[in-house]
Formats: C-alpha cells, structure tokens, sequence
C-alpha cells in the first residue's frame, strides 16, 4: 500500500503544508491520516493507482501541442463542414468577457444576492432568445440542440398527453437518433412523415420540423404549421439561430415550441461541445417546461432582482415528478451567446446570415455548372447545400485535404454520391473558388 | 445599495440600446451578389440590442462584480465542489488544435483529440476501478440517465422486464429520482438508519424480483462514508440488481478507493467537480458514465478506440448501445480540462486531493461542534452537515440567516436544507484547495454568527447587508411570472 501523505510531489492547488496538517489532525485528535478513513473496509483503502507522472504547466503544454499536430485544424485548413455544427467569427469580447473569473468560476445561482450577475446575464439570454425567435418565452438553456428537441417531445407529451411524436424526414438523422435516446421508456412512439406527404396519425402529440432543414433548405412553415394544428398538435420548430436574421422565425408561424442550436451564437465549434440549447415556447406552456428560469422580482427594499423562478418544475424540488432530471443551464455557454447577440445586434446579425446566403449560393451556382455535380434540390436554402457529385465523398475529400481543404459531409443513400457543404462568413472568396477549381479536377 | 445607482447598473440591454450603435466589425461581402428568396420568406424585422462595443464591455463587467465565485470567495457549498480551477486547463480547452476543431471532421484528420479523450477514457477508469466508459454524457444527471437507460436495457437484454424499482436513499440528490424515472422506472425511497448509513434492515425489505438496482451516492450527501457499503452491495446483487454509484463526491475517494473494486457496476463522474471544468454560474459540465465490463456493449456512443496495430484512433458504437446522449461526442471541452488537470496532477498529485479535503472537513467538524449541533456525531468525508434547528427553536433564527449572514463576511453561503433529512441543515465542503488560514477565517466568523444569533438576531435576519441586494421576493417572481424583457416594461 502506498502511503502518498509522504510523497515529496507538492501539488500548486494545495495549500496546506505537512505542519499545516499535524496542527489540524492535532485539533482533530487523531495522529494519522488514516484514520479518517476508517469507514472505508480495509482491504480496498489506498488503492495503487497507475497514472502518469506530473506534468508541469511546460511540459504539459508541449505534450498538448504535439496532440494538437496530430489535427489538421480548421482555420488552418479552409473548412466546408457543417451538420449541426458551423463555424463562424468569435468577437474578442465574448471570451474576454466570458472568461471574466466572476461569471466562470461562480456556481448556479441559488443565492441570488451574490448572483445577480449570472442572473440578470441569464434573463437577458432568456429576453435575446426570445426577441431572436419571436417567441413568447425562453428558459436559461439546455446542453445542446440536440437533446432541447428530445426534451421539446416530452414537454409536449406533458402537455397534450399524446403519445406519438411525427417527425419530417428532412430533420437530422442525428437528432432523431437523440430523440430516441431519451423518450425510449417514457411510452412514447415516433414515426416519420414524409414532406409531400404528411398525413398526422390520431393521437399525435406534436410535428417536428427542422427549418432550415438537415439539408439546408428552407421550408414552408405556415404549412407544416396548419397540418399539426388541425390535428390538435403542437408544432416544434428546430431553427438555426443565425437564419433568423434573415429568414422568418417561428414565432411568426405559430410554433408552440421553438428550438435551436446555440452554438453558432458566437460558441466554439470545439469538436461538438460544450454548445448551449435555445429552448423558447408560447407563455401559455411556460410551466411544462424543463430547465432553469429566471424571472425579475423585487428585494426587501422594493429593488429590481432576479432569482430562479417557478422551481417547482425541478428536480430538486419535484424529484421524480420533475419536468426534467436537466440540473445545468449552461451558464457560461449562454453567456457566449448574449454577449454574441448583443454584439452584432439588430444589424450585425442580419448582415451575417446574409453573409452566409450569399457565399453559399455563390459556391453552390459555381459548383452546380460543373460537369458531374449538380444541387440535390432547387429549394431555397440558407448556408448549407447537398450536392450530388461524380465520385464518392470519401475520394473527393481526401483529394480536397491534400490542398488544405477540408470537404462536406457525407450524406450518401442508396448509391447516390451526396455531399453537404456548408458556407458561412469566414469562408472567403478565394476559399471557395480553390474549392470549385479542386472540385472541378474530380470529375 | 443606493437604489438610483442599483437602477443604472440593472437597466437591461434593450433599454441601453440606441439606433444605429453596433458592438462588433462586419467583414464585407466578398462575392457577387446573388438573388434573394421570394420576400414571403424573409423576416421584416428584428429587434435586438444596438449598442456600442465599449458599452457591452462596462456592463458586462459591472454586472460580473455582482457574482461571488471562487476566485474572489470562499464557496463551501456542500456536494458542490467548489474547488479552485486551475488556470492552465483553460488556456489548454482554447488552444486552437482544440477549439477550432469541427465534430464531423473525418477521424483521420482528428487524431490528437481522438487520443487524448482514449488518454482520459484510461485515466477515469483507473481511478474509479472499472472497465470501460462513455464520454458522451454532458452532465452528471445525463450521466445518470445514460447510466439507467443502460440498466433497463440490461435487465430487459436478461428478459427481465419486471425489474421496474429502482431504490434511491432519502439523501440523494433530486437528478437522482428524476433521471430514474426519465428512464421508466419507479422510485422506492430507502431510509437512512441512525448512523447516516443506508438502513440495512429496510433494504432487505425492499430487495425482490423487481428490483432493478440501487442509486446510491458515496460518500452520501451526508459527507459519511457507508460502512455497510459491502453489504449494502451484497444484497442488491443477490436480488439481481445493479448497484449504481452517483459520483458526485467522488473527490473524497481519489486514491483512497475504487469504487469498481468495492462492488458498484456503474457511476457516473461529474468532471466540472472533481477534475475542476469551471462550474460557469451553472455550467457546462460532463458526466461520464464508467461501468464494468459485462455492460460494456450498451455504453452510449460515441466511445473511442484504438487499434494498436495502425496506432491509429477512431470512434465507435457498442452494439447494444443506448443510443447517443447529444449530438457529437460529448462535452470536449470540459473533459480537455479534466484531461489537462489529470496530466497536470498525475498519480502523486491526485493521491493528495482526498487527504487534504477530508482533513479539512473534519477539521472544521471538530472546531465547530460545540457551536453548531452535528447532524451526525462521527468522521466524515470530504463535506460535514450541521443544524441549526437549536437557533431556530431557541431565537427564531434558521439556517437560512446563518447562510445570508456568511455573505457579509466575504463567505459564500454553504448548501441549506439539504440533504432534505437534516433539520436546517448547513451542508459545509471546504474541498482540499482551501488552506488552514481561511479555513480558521471561516470558523471564527462562524462562531461569531453563533454569538450574533443570540445577541443580536436582527443582524441575522436582515442579513446580507452589503450586496446589490437584500432578500430577494421569490414567491413574487413564481405568482406573476416575468420571464423576458418587453417593450411595455421600459419606464
């Protein structure tokens, strides 16, 4: 058994000395460390435990960036990826700003006094999502896109008590495969409906729909909007946040709950996490809903305050009868996105969807007239385009990477050779004309 | 506060905004302009804020001063873990190799980040004693659910579908409950007994052909170690259920023991508490589900391999797999962070965690115990709970005025009324990167509230005194909802 109160490693993140101890066991009235470890059986205390040498800050570094070497890091390489996930420019002032010790190293604010900071930042990424999706109501965030749509189907489960979810088949295989993860057990059913075709099942309890669509498409929402009305469900809309800069959000067609990823509101794409879920629905639903609130109030002396509201929803409060066992809200993430918002603001975040429109139609007209290529759909699209291509996507992009590049997703069926490219502001002009004039070789 | 000044500093961005003011550069158009979409599909207008750079930044940063946090406070707040974060796991999480990578970048283009969450997926099984993981969890209560969906789908894979209880302690965490039903099962409610263990008498009661397994949290949020743990999981496997370990206290047990090696088939880790991802006013976080190897094929996916033949790193799918937690492959950025402060640390470092939070738990235990009444008169772990149902009895004072009162001395008020089972309960974790010199700040200033209780209550009960605000109205905030800014709301 090792006894490591002996090491001769001092640790930078503990104060406390060999003297320090003595005095404090001494107070304790014990002589040996051990002791206070006695509950734990004898024969499984002190484990060996088979880790690495300590690093220093140097060393550690140094490893890291022959870890990082191993990548080849969008940036350095021009990037057409997108899926979920899209890279746009971070403004300095939302790390410098989020990187502030006062709001990362603070812990969710249940003390509202000491916490006014993350509170009042949490109302308004509560106020901006809402402005940003016209919707009636936000709450402070979920973990990603993703599962706020798994928790969307349960919300409206709760509310109108049906039990079969209709989802569009142009919605993300990913995020259905999510939905699935998280309502399995719960007696619900999911089926997908075709676009053209949708005919509601009895007993369905919303309409998933995902604007733009997983192909980049922008759809009719008032359609999708009365279909699930008629059939007394709910329609929840799964939105790109920067579209709706410029293209119209769902609070304009009816949604009754609304959705997004949070990432591409000023959030490192970070090989897909830590991002933030916008989670935004009609007032009228605000107490169905998962997640952390937080709501404007008074203190003793009649002041302006938030503080966490309508708790009762929560684990902590409801146990096993919550809305959700969703504990975090994200903070730090959401708080990217607010400053993000506030950022650009009114202006700033139309100019950048549109940035994204023009550079992706311009790359998918120049790619679309060369021979063997051609756009899988003539719909209006936003930022991302899936185009049929002459060879597989897996070839093209290992071409594409020898000259910096790295290519579209892989969204091959049934033999058809698919790719889905995404552009967005940091994409320049010469990028995708080196794209087209690559693309144009692999014929 | 001067309330005129509270009113400068509160006014929200959207009754700062003036038109034509913009906080950030636009790059410009640099391709021919393309026609537009039918005018149907293009919004009107768009209320955000306008506002200046300059501006955000002071606003931004005023607000920030209203925080406590961990780098200006002392933050004892129990089953929290609020440990110091150590600043170089931050500046490693933005590197660029690491930030700026895209999750659906082929895997041969991502090899270093591949192997350092294979490096991580090692090291969590190592310290914990078990056989196989899952990054993928995005919090500890994803974790958990991650963890129960596995359960079901064990049970149901053993055609066992009966197996619907899950038996949970009365000191558990609220995910706890809430993640077992998430995952279709019923809650039994097991009693603590006398000592702060689990009841062994009433867990023999409750163990039948139904029962799916037992979620347990050790040490309890009760800081105590069960010393009945290996009976505990004796009888739960006897009766054919799981034994899952809510890990959020495992930083009492780094190096002391392994949690595989003592009998539990599946835990969860919460990386933001005992591997130090900043919490970030609540969150992100990362909750790995760690588990045995017999349950290894219904893992959530993604989970990283290697095959040592290419020396090359690629993710997969378990075959029996519950499914994917998120999108992509888990919250990358937080386990860089948990990854760096491993490295960082390493075994002799790591070793040293528990000792030193233990030990300063205790010695808080012993300082305070004639002051404050023990919840449970014996050594505990990482965390000590104290009532204070005396003052209340004795001066009307709760524990809530002892927490507010803390403030005013520069202290972030510990965990209140939980664990739900201690009257005013006062749930104290100092973690191991305090020293003894805040630690005794922290027990004078305790002695003195004491003192204070008796002599001069009003100070508790109007407590705190120097902050933005005094006692905020939450039933005010619950009866008349007001969630978002609105126009009508500017005055």
């Amino acid at each position: 058994m090792n006894t490591p109160n002996n090491s001769e490693y001092i640790s930078p993140y503990i104060p406390n000395t060999d003297l320090d101890r003595r005095k404090m066991l001494q107070e304790i009235g014990i002589d040996s460390i051990d002791q206070l470890f006695k509950d734990i059986p004898n024969n499984y205390r002190n484990p060996k435990l088979n880790l690495t040498k300590p690093l220093s800050e140097f060393e550690l570094k140094k490893y890291v960036e022959e870890l990082c070497s191993m990548n080849m890091i969008p940036g350095e390489y021009s990037c057409f990826l997108g899926g979920g996930s899209y890279q746009h420019h971070i403004p300095a002032i939302v790390n410098q700003i989020s990187s502030r010790s006062e709001y990362m190293t603070s812990y969710t604010p249940y003390q509202p006094e000491v916490s006014q900071g993350t509170l009042q930042t949490e109302y308004e990424f509560q106020s901006l999502c809402c402005l940003l999706t016209n919707m009636e109501v936000a709450n402070a965030g979920m973990y990603d896109g993703s599962t706020a749509l798994a928790e969307a189907s349960l919300m409206s489960a709760r509310i109108n008590k049906k039990s079969k979810i209709a989802i569009l088949n142009t919605v993300s295989p990913t995020y259905i495969e999510i939905l699935k993860t998280y309502t399995q057990y719960q007696g619900l059913s999911i089926y997908i409906v075709k676009e053209n075709e949708i005919k509601l099942e009895d007993d369905t309890t919303c309409l998933i729909v995902q604007n733009p669509n997983f192909y980049g498409n922008i759809n009719d929402m008032n359609k999708f909007s009365k279909i699930a009305h008629e059939n007394q469900s709910l329609l929840i809309a799964y939105t790109d946040a920067i579209s709706l800069g410029m293209f119209i959000p769902p609070g304009d067609y009816d949604a009754d709950i609304a959705i997004a990823e949070g990432q591409t509101l000023g959030v490192p794409t970070s090989f897909g996490g830590p991002y933030v879920g916008i989670f935004t629905c009609k007032k009228k639903y605000v107490r169905q809903m998962p997640g952390r609130i937080v709501g404007k109030t008074v203190d003793t002396n009649g002041t302006t305050a938030y503080v966490l509201t309508l708790q009762t929803r929560e684990q902590h409060i409801r146990r096993e009868n919550a809305t959700s066992n969703i504990c975090t809200s994200v903070a730090l993430i959401a708080l990217m996105s607010t400053i993000y918002m506030a950022s650009l603001g009114k202006s700033g975040i139309k100019h950048i969807a549109e940035l994204c429109y023009q550079k992706a139609h311009y790359a998918a007209s120049l790619i679309n007239k060369i021979p063997g290529y051609s756009l899988l759909s003539d719909k209006i699209f936003f930022r991302e385009f899936a185009i049929k291509c002459p060879k597989t996507p897996k070839e093209i992009n290992k071409i594409l990477l020898k000259q910096k590049i790295i290519g579209g997703l892989d969204i091959s069926n049934k033999g058809e050779n698919l790719m889905l490219l995404s552009t967005t502001e940091v994409n320049s002009k010469e990028e995708i004309d080196h794209l087209v004039s690559i693309l144009s070789k692999i014929t | 506060m001067n309330t005129e000044i509270n009113d400068i500093n509160r006014k929200l961005l959207m009754d700062r905004s003036t038109p034509g003011r913009i906080g950030a550069t636009l790059p410009p158009l640099d391709v021919p302009k393309q026609p537009l979409p039918p005018d149907n599909y293009l919004r009107k207008n768009i209320d955000l804020p306008e506002l200046s750079e300059s501006e955000l930044v002071r606003y931004f940063s005023k607000l920030s001063q209203f925080n406590f946090s961990i780098d200006h406070n002392f933050y004892p707040l129990g089953s929290c873990t609020m440990k110091y974060n150590p600043k170089i796991n931050d500046e490693i999480a933005s590197m660029k190799g690491i930030a700026n990578l895209h999750p659906l970048q082929d895997e041969s283009t991502v090899q270093g980040a591949l192997k350092l969450m294979f490096e991580l997926q090692d090291s969590l099984c190592e310290i914990t004693g078990m056989d196989d993981i899952s990054l993928a969890p995005m919090a500890g209560a994803d974790g958990e659910l991650a963890g129960m969906l596995m359960t079901k789908a064990y049970h149901l894979a053993n055609d066992d579908p009966q197996r619907k209880k899950i038996l949970i302690p009365d000191s558990a965490h609220g995910t706890n409950p809430a993640s077992a039903a998430m995952a279709g099962f019923e809650v039994v409610t097991l009693p603590s007994d006398n000592n702060g263990n689990a009841d062994i008498e009433a867990l023999k009661a409750s163990v039948n052909e139904r029962l799916a397994g037992l979620m347990i949290t050790l040490p309890s949020t009760l800081g105590l170690f069960d010393s009945n743990i290996l009976e505990v999981c004796k009888i739960v496997h006897e009766a054919g259920g799981l034994v899952y370990g809510d890990g959020a206290n495992l930083n009492s047990l780094l190096g002391r023991v392994k949690l595989g090696e003592i009998g539990f088939d599946i835990i969860h880790s919460n990386l933001h508490k005992t591997f130090t991802q900043p919490h970030g006013g609540g969150g992100p976080g990362a909750g790995p589900v760690i588990i045995k190897k017999f349950l290894s094929q219904y893992l959530p996916a993604p989970i990283v391999k290697l095959d040592k033949q290419q020396n090359s790193y690629s993710l997969y799918s378990p075959e029996k797999t519950i499914g994917k937690m998120g999108a992509f492959h888990g919250n990358f950025g937080a386990l860089v962070r948990a990854y760096s402060y491993i490295k960082t640390l390493g075994e002799a470092g790591i070793n040293q965690i528990s000792q030193n939070a233990v030990i300063n738990a205790n010695y808080i235990r012993s300082q305070l115990k004639d002051y404050y009444e023990l919840a449970f008169d014996r050594t505990c772990m990482h965390e000590v709970v104290f009532s204070a149902k005396k003052y209340k009895q004795e001066y009307g004072i709760s524990a809530l005025d002892i927490a507010k009162r803390l403030i005013d001395y520069g202290i972030h008020p510990p965990t209140m009324y939980f664990p739900l089972i201690v009257d005013e309960a006062l749930l104290i974790e100092p973690t191991e990167t305090e020293s003894k010199e805040t630690i005794d700040y922290f027990i004078e200033v305790m002695k003195t509230i004491s003192e204070e209780a008796r002599n001069n209550p009003e100070l508790l009960r109007n407590a705190p005194h120097n902050t933005p605000n005094t006692r905020v109205d939450e039933a005010k905030a619950a009866r008349n909802p007001d969630l978002r800014w609105l126009p009508e709301n500017n005055n």
